[in-house]
């Protein structure tokens, strides 16, 4: 019993900080029609800014500093990076967003000097807290509500405010949107803002539950928070959120059994078995093809 | 008329490639192979990767089909290569962590033993063949669920299986034949293919060329493939799949067929990996890979197979050999160089890297072949305008 509560417990956590990597994901794919593989590693980061921020400063300061860089960085590459290739085919905005992702890595192996960084434990997030007789940390149980949190004010953004509604006409029909008067960069870089936000976030929560990071440590976690945003249907915040928790927890089952080398081979033979059988994903909309 | 001319084409690339493998052979017996290390393991690699290139390219560049599988199908033929080559009396050793290994032939002995000519010939030649072979079987089975995918689902779903492919072979179950997660070694590699005298002494290298050979054959296969109707539905149905469909080009199959014979090609390309790293371990084969055969087809530009082949050259050389410098510390005049430290390579090779995509869109050659770049003289140097299309 125990152990399933701590089991079922890590995996609504983990679900949770994929949770927020894969709002990004989606919300990018929803605009732009890009997979933006460089979103895991702003992820990664975002975790190493904190671990040389809170360094030379207190906490109070290291950590807005550290939002407020990460949301900076997904807007520089934004620019920087997709936005002169918005008339290309997709393929090559792809390629760009590989290539950012081999540049953010090879940057922060060159920083790092390839070594481990220890995650700085935060004060209450890291202490030790007993749920049902299973010893875990404060995370475990900040993260749900957090994300639940977030998730709700993200959802009154783009329906309430006008930005948001620019975003869902953006998403709708790219063209047209511009054509009305909305102007197509100012949205699409708030987009990789929130994404940005979000990552920086789930970062914070993620890395926590790690002693140290790698700069690859942003890869994987990536790809199963992308997983997630698939099988949630891709371009739907609902669907991301609970895609991820799906495969939170179901990472965390196979990591807890014997079959614990399978936990990514799983992740991805789910995915495959989501796109063949339903490439909308579970809330996704019907794309038609226009000939 | 363009029959005489596709023909004197032909003979003049044979000549050309024959040239090459003559001028490998020449460099790799004059220059001292101790001071030139990097120059051969560049050359080594670079064969390697300019024929996984373009196995790529057939792929992404000629059927319009994204995929990022490419790592996985290296593993796959790196993983048989190893296994069917592996002596049988140094089986025991490298598995030693499993009691021994439940293959229990090896190619090369069938044939004679690894020492002897036939035996390493034969025995590594078929053991590539095979290595394509088991590649070219597995894409098929993934090819009929993920092939009905479009542009990045499709790319997303063969990523996914390069994944699944690395974590299956470092299963511990799997252990007798695949060694779980630690390397298979000892068997014959590039090397093994320098004639040595009685004594054990080098007396005539091959390494480089059996190397380039390899990859000369296999790309020139795929160029002839190119060049058959097969090759120009291909290229239909990256232009348009509903006209190609239209003018009765059997989708399913062609594309089928594309996936089957790249990943057979990428197969034969990790055989080949195995050889130059004198080993084979699964972790090694990651997504990281895949990106770096994609950024070399990139660079060498999409729909190009001699600027694939071009740019893995030049992409291996620069990592390995010619950005070496920016890693070690400098002193110029008594002040220290900034910057210049373990890792600065890299991260000025990936801003290299983001330039040419951003801004050289077309790669170095853009849809055209090395022959173009001769054949007509354009209003401006055919190297300019390449880069002018970007």
């Amino acid at each position: 019993m125990q152990y399933a509560v701590s089991i079922l417990l890590s995996g609504i956590s983990l679900g949770g900080q994929y949770a927020l990597i894969a709002i990004g994901y989606t919300m990018v794919y929803g605009i732009l029609r890009l997979i933006n593989f460089a979103h895991g590693d702003v992820f990664m980061v975002a975790g190493l800014m904190m671990v040389y921020l809170s360094a030379s400063l207190p906490l109070m300061a290291s950590l807005p500093l550290m939002l407020l860089l990460t949301v900076l960085l997904g807007f520089v590459i934004e620019r920087a990076a997709y936005k002169p290739l918005r008339s290309a085919p997709r393929m090559s905005v792809m390629i760009s967003a590989i290539g950012v992702s081999y540049l953010l890595q090879n940057l922060a192996t060159y920083i790092t000097g390839g070594l481990p960084q220890m995650y700085p434990s935060l004060p209450f997030l890291s202490e030790s807290v007993t749920i049902l007789g299973a010893p875990t940390k404060w995370v475990t149980v900040v993260t749900p509500v957090l994300v639940i949190l977030l998730v709700l004010a993200l959802t009154q953004l783009i329906n309430r405010t006008k930005v948001g509604m620019a975003m869902r006409a953006v998403a709708k029909d790219f063209e047209t949107s511009q054509l009305m008067g909305i102007k197509i960069n100012s949205v699409i870089s708030v987009t990789f803002i929130i994404g940005s936000f979000l990552a920086a976030v789930g970062s914070m929560l993620y890395f926590t539950n790690y002693p140290s990071i790698v700069p690859l440590s942003g890869a994987l976690p990536g790809l199963r928070a992308f997983v997630a945003a698939v099988f949630g249907g891709i371009g739907s915040i609902p669907g991301a959120v609970i895609g991820a928790f799906l495969i939170g927890i179901c990472e965390s089952v196979i990591k807890g059994s014997d079959w614990s080398v399978f936990s990514d081979a799983f992740t991805f033979a789910l995915l495959i078995v989501i796109l063949v059988v339903k490439p909308t994903g579970l809330f996704g909309e019907k794309a038609t093809d226009k000939v | 008329m363009l029959q005489q001319k596709s023909k004197k084409g032909a003979f003049l690339a044979l000549v050309c490639v024959a040239a090459l493998l003559a001028l490998v052979v020449a460099l790799e017996n004059t220059l001292d192979p101790t001071k030139n290390i990097l120059l051969f393991t560049s050359l080594k690699k670079g064969a390697v990767y300019a024929l996984v290139a373009v196995s790529m390219n057939l792929l992404n560049g000629f059927t319009g089909l994204f995929s990022l599988g490419q790592a996985g199908f290296m593993l796959l033929g790196a993983y048989t290569y190893a296994i069917l080559t592996i002596p049988v009396e140094s089986r025991e050793s490298v598995y030693y962590l499993y009691g021994g290994s439940a293959v229990k032939f090896s190619l090369p002995d069938l044939f004679g033993g690894a020492d002897t000519v036939p035996g390493l010939v034969l025995g590594v030649l078929i053991a590539l063949i095979l290595a394509g072979c088991v590649a070219a079987a597995v894409a098929w089975l993934i090819g009929l669920p993920v092939l009905r995918l479009k542009s990045d689902y499709l790319a997303i779903a063969t990523l996914g299986f390069g994944e699944i492919i690395r974590a299956i072979f470092q299963w511990d179950k799997l252990g007798p034949v695949t060694n779980g997660a630690n390397a298979l070694k000892n068997f014959p590699t590039f090397s093994s293919f320098n004639i040595t005298n009685a004594d054990g002494q080098v007396v005539f290298r091959l390494s480089t060329f059996v190397a380039f050979l390899i990859a000369a054959v296999c790309i020139a296969l795929i160029v002839l493939l190119i060049n058959s109707s097969y090759g120009r539905a291909f290229k239909a149905i990256r232009e348009d799949e509903i006209a190609a469909e239209a003018m009765g080009v059997n989708l399913a199959k062609h594309k089928r067929l594309a996936f089957c014979v790249s990943s057979f090609f990428a197969g034969v390309g990790g055989g080949m990996f195995a050889m130059f790293a004198n080993q084979a371990q699964a972790k090694t084969f990651t997504t990281a890979m895949t990106y770096e055969i994609l950024l070399i087809v990139v660079i060498g530009g999409i729909g190009s197979v001699s600027g694939s082949a071009i740019a893995a050259f030049l992409y291996v050389a620069a990592s390995e050999w010619w950005l070496r410098f920016l890693d070690a510390e400098m002193w110029v005049f008594g002040i220290k160089v900034p910057f210049l430290r373990t890792g600065f390579r890299m991260v000025v090779f990936s801003i290299i890297i983001m330039i040419v995509v951003l801004f050289f869109r077309q790669g170095l050659m853009g849809s055209r072949e090395l022959p173009d770049l001769f054949r007509r003289r354009p209003r401006k140097s055919p190297r300019k305008a390449g880069e002018h299309n970007g």
